[in-house]
């Protein structure tokens, strides 16, 4: 008889047991089986483990596992085996049921009871939600293709190997992950490292933005495309395409990308359709209390599907605080959950990227900022009221533990401010706290400068020969001559050894840097630069994103040195140049069309008389540089007012820019009895050929007749007087606040030659003068003999610079206006759409 | 209590560039995101001689003002360095990708 007992199923024989005698204790139900959800039992068993009978609903077909850790089984640094949390054998000796692969489908809050899709209905007396949360799927057309996947669970993970490995078969495999994030980058490089060729589509114009700011996202995407992998910033995907499964992702911009995988790593949202329904208080996330009660005191709920005082997470360390409290309450402790600051490492080998706290600064708040370029390290720590609030570590991320430890305590570190920077080592190490004091305690052969192995007794050597400036240092024995990272060490070395004799050097392009206008314009082209945030990083700049004089300056620097390669950047640009039009005292712009060389005609004057009526233009006036002017156009009504101008043939006369404005004529042979040259007709030509190019400074083109000079060419930055036998050319004329007559350079036969010297000229003036110095003030500088040696004695180099002028002017000419009015950039026209508060 | 007006999303505003909301009868605000996506908005007023903030160049959590350069905090709407000045601050929130302002205060503010 007992062997028959025996042979009765043990489901059969539990539910009978649960029948005739069902367990006094309370039941708890657990719904997801993830990380969050068995913390907390894990919580609940180490302070009573008697005290609540467990069940737990896994929607998944497999034990809880380290979620965090699908990405090193992806990259192949881990197996299954070796990312489970809590084994077959943990739920056996605790006596906890786990229904796997059975999702919970509802939840029946009066009879408390909670039934699976297996149709499985059990009841409880505490339940607890942790059902974590959903991918979000971008809702484009192919979304649902076959081939397209998110980065959540090990599903996902298996079928990226899959693809791997049908890859594998025809040569490698190509996939597309949407969304340049933390989980996006991950799922990249565990691809890439599994063969398949991969392209990261991000939305915004820097990798992890809500981790990284624009300098270090610039590293990483760097680096990344050093791995192999392709990585599109601000690139907005229009559709998944495919016949019966996905075949590529194509963009908005109408590139297309082939794919036999789509990741999309775009986001999450908490998992709360299940609550939700059950009508618990849900808001982006289920809302709890400090003990994860939800709105129903027999329901709690943990983990990325909860919202706590107005805050969802994404990550995993707030989840082990949630857990404590949920288990301290359910157990009749009461300690209380608070919110939770986080910080983040990007798991992929060999980069490291480490963030925390509010490292976005804002009101109060300190930057302090170091780059080292050559190592390829950006480290940035926000400190406000003496505390540190934030970081930012990219390629040494060791101190990131220490300042995130400071960040939580909320440590003062006013003591070690001026050290911080250089880490926990440095800060603490030796008790020295005046950075002055730290370079006087170093010994004499402890290194300066890296690049160029410099020791502290060699600079201190070099400053006692008499090189009592930074840049004589630099001259003299090359420390922080090449990447600058060290310029602060000179800096304090030079006044250790003088005392306040520190001669200042030439002056820097501005508080974000210590380098001068032509280091940087040198490092542009000596290192290949290609956009502002890398002049940035590669120069360490002290500030996030410069201020309003260093931008416009290598946004210019820039363009001169990439032509047709650079992207101009919009907001870098001072509002006359972003706009198009020059911005008056209220508020509104002013208009000036081009007219070739001062001539108009009655299809223009109609055009204009027109745009002054039909948009109410309170003024148009004749300037000082013959053409027409027109005030008072409203920023909405610019590119309205520009089709109009161009419909009649006019373009931008570039009154606003930093470039060429006008070329000033006279009449000259053609009617005037003193006219020597066709002076109109070599204007016409001269401006035909230079409008549209952008300058350090604005740029003034006169052409006259005879030296009677109507034109007033002596006092621009090109003029052109005509004589007899030729033409005068003169440079550096300035009319403007210190008048300056021009220098004569040279005197030539050809209206060609005219044409030629002109666009060698401005070419060395838009490669050599500081950004906002006009010719008159950089010819002081350099000397007109300088000049005439490049222009008018070397004849080869003249010819070069004017071949690199026209192939720069080849991308430049283009109408700004009719791009606008075309709708480019209609963002700028108009305020945010469509919108308007009615006035109570 | 606050009644928060949806006015659009982040990508409507360019990186370091700002919109304007027109509000009848009243003074624009100028909503700014700033280069690591921070959203603050102010009135559309330079406290100098009331330059059109929104056309500035925005860097960190300041943007110059277009007309003289003076450089306005976003986050407090008070001038920097030198200069002394402040122009009114309206409450942003950003919320699932869109942007919400503060409806009582662009009313005061504004008004
Ligand atoms: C419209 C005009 C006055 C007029 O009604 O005639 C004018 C208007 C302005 N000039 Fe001028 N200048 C005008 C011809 C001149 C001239 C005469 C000329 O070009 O022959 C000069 C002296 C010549 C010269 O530049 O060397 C001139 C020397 C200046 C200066 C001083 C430049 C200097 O190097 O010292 C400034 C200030 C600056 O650029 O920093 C200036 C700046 C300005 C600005 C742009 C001030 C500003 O930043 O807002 C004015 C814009 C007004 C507006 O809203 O449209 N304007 N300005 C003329 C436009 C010419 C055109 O068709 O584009
Ligand atoms: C690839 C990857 C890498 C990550 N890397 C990091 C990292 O480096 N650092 C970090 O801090 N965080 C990281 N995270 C985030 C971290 O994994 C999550 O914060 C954590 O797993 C959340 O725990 P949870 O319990 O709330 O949700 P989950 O772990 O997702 O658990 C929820 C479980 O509930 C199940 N479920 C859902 N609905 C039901 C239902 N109705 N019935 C039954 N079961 C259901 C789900 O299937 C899932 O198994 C990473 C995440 C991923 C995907
Ligand atoms: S002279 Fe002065 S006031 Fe007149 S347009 Fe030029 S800048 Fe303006
Ligand atoms: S109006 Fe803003 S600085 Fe003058």
């Amino acid at each position: 008889m007992e062997f028959q007992r025996e042979t009765v199923p043990v489901a059969e024989r539990v539910d009978d047991l649960l029948v005739t005698s069902p367990d006094p204790r309370e039941h708890l139900v657990v719904v997801g089986n993830g990380m969050a959800g068995c913390r907390a039992v894990e919580e609940l068993l180490a302070r009573d483990a008697g005290r609540y009978r467990v069940t737990i609903f896994g929607a998944e077909p497999h034990v809880n596992y380290n979620r965090i850790m699908l990405s090193p089984v992806l990259a192949g640094e881990k197996t299954f085996e070796q990312i489970v949390i809590n084994d077959a054998a943990w739920y056996a000796d605790n006596a906890i049921e786990l229904i796997s692969g059975d999702p919970v489908t509802a939840i029946d809050r009066t009879a408390k009871r909670v039934t699976a899709q297996s149709g499985r209905s059990v009841s409880y007396d505490k339940l607890l939600i942790a059902t974590g949360s959903d991918p979000f799927i971008i809702p484009v057309p192919g979304k649902d293709l076959p081939g397209v996947i998110s980065f959540r669970d090990m599903k996902d993970v298996d079928t990226m190997l899959a693809a791997a490995e049908a890859g594998k078969a025809n040569g490698g495999g190509s996939a597309v992950v949407i969304g340049g994030g933390l989980l996006g980058l991950e799922a990249a490089h565990g691809l890439t490292l599994r063969g398949m060729k991969v392209t990261v589509i991000h939305l915004m114009d820097t990798l992890m933005e809500r981790q990284l700011d624009e300098a270090a996202g610039w590293l990483l995407k760097t680096a990344l495309e050093a791995r192999g992998q392709t990585i599109l910033t601000g690139a907005n995907t229009e559709a998944i395409y495919g016949d019966g499964k996905v075949e590529g992702v194509r963009l908005k911009d109408g590139r297309e990308i082939p794919a036999s995988l789509v990741v999309m790593a775009v986001g999450i949202r908490p998992a709360t359709a299940l609550a939700r329904e059950a009508g618990l208080t849900v808001n982006r996330g289920i809302c709890v209390d400090d003990h994860m009660v939800t709105s129903d005191p027999d329901i709690l709920a943990v983990g990325e599907c909860v919202e706590h005082d107005g805050n969802v997470y994404g990550l995993v360390a707030p989840l082990w605080d949630m857990c404590r409290s949920l288990a301290d309450g359910l157990t009749d402790q009461h300690s209380g959950y608070r919110g939770s600051v986080t910080s983040t490492k990007l798991k992929v080998a060999g980069l490291d990227v480490f963030s925390a706290g509010n490292f976005s600064g804002g009101d109060g708040c300190e930057d302090i900022v170091m780059r080292d370029a050559s190592r390829g390290i950006y480290k940035r720590v926000v400190v406000k009221d003496d505390r540190v609030v934030g970081a930012v570590l990219y390629g040494d991320t060791v101190d990131g533990g220490w300042y995130f430890d400071l960040l939580k305590r909320e440590e003062n570190v006013a003591d070690i401010r001026d050290m911080l920077i250089f880490g926990q080592a440095f800060a603490q190490g030796g008790g020295a706290l005046d950075p002055k004091a730290a370079v006087a305690a170093l010994s004499d052969d402890a290194e300066i400068c890296g690049c160029n192995g410099v020791s502290k007794g060699q600079v201190v050597a070099c400053i006692g020969a008499g090189n009592a400036s930074l840049d004589a240092v630099r001259a003299t024995c090359k420390a922080s001559a090449s990447c600058g990272s060290c310029t602060g060490l000179v800096e304090n070395l030079l006044s250790v050894v003088l005392g306040d004799d520190v001669k200042s050097g030439p002056k820097t392009m501005c508080k974000c840097t210590s380098f001068t206008h032509d280091d940087v314009r040198r490092e542009i082209v000596a290192q290949d630069m290609r956009s502002i945030p890398e002049v940035m990083q590669k120069l360490h700049w002290s500030t996030p994103d410069g201020c309003s004089s260093c931008r416009p300056a290598l946004n210019y620097y820039l363009l001169c040195a990439l032509p047709g390669v650079y992207h101009d950047d919009q907001q870098s640009r001072f509002v006359n140049e972003r706009m198009h039009a020059n911005i008056q005292k209220d508020g509104t712009y002013s208009v000036v069309p081009r007219m070739w060389g001062g001539l108009t005609n009655p299809r223009e004057l109609r055009a204009i008389a027109d745009v002054v009526e039909k948009y109410n233009a309170p003024m148009v006036k004749v300037t000082g540089g013959q053409r027409l002017d027109i005030f008072g156009i409203k920023g909405e009504d610019l590119p309205a007012v520009w089709a109009d101008l161009n419909a009649a043939g006019m373009v931008s006369g570039h009154a606003y820019g930093k470039s060429l404005r006008t070329v000033k004529t006279c009449v000259g042979s053609e009617w005037c009895r003193f006219g020597t040259q066709d002076s109109t007709g070599l204007g016409v030509k001269a401006e035909r050929m230079t409008w549209g190019s952008w300058m350090p400074h604005k740029f003034k083109i006169a052409v006259s007749g005879c030296p009677r000079n109507c034109a007033e060419a002596t006092i621009k930055d090109f003029g052109v007087v005509c004589v007899d036998s030729g033409y005068e050319l003169h440079v550096g004329g300035n009319g403007g606040i210190h008048v300056r007559a021009t220098d004569l350079l040279c005197k030539i036969s050809t209206e060609q030659e005219a044409l030629d010297y002109c666009a060698a000229f401005i070419q060395l003036y838009r490669e050599e003068a500081r950004y906002l110095e006009r010719t008159a003030p950089w010819i002081e500088r350099v000397g007109v003999d300088y000049v005439k040696q490049r222009i008018v004695e070397d004849a080869a180099g003249r010819e070069a610079l004017r071949a690199r002028f026209l192939y720069a002017q080849s991308f430049s000419q283009d109408d700004p206006w009719a791009e606008r009015a075309a709708g480019q950039h209609a963002e700028l026209h108009q305020p945010i759409a469509p919108f308007a508060i009615a006035a109570e | 209590m606050t009644t928060w007006i949806d006015i659009g999303t982040l990508d409507d505003i360019p990186q370091r560039g700002a919109r304007t909301v027109q509000i009848a009868g009243q003074k624009d605000l100028a909503v700014f995101r700033t280069g690591d996506d921070h959203v603050f908005a102010l009135v559309n007023e330079c406290p100098h001689k009331k330059g059109p903030l929104s056309q500035g160049i925005v860097h960190g959590h300041s943007v110059a003002c277009p007309l003289h350069n003076w450089n306005i905090a976003l986050r407090t709407g008070q001038a920097q360095g030198a200069d002394e000045g402040c122009t009114p601050v309206i409450e942003v929130r950003q919320e699932g990708g869109r942007i919400l302002i503060a409806q009582p205060d662009a009313m005061q503010a504004a008004a």
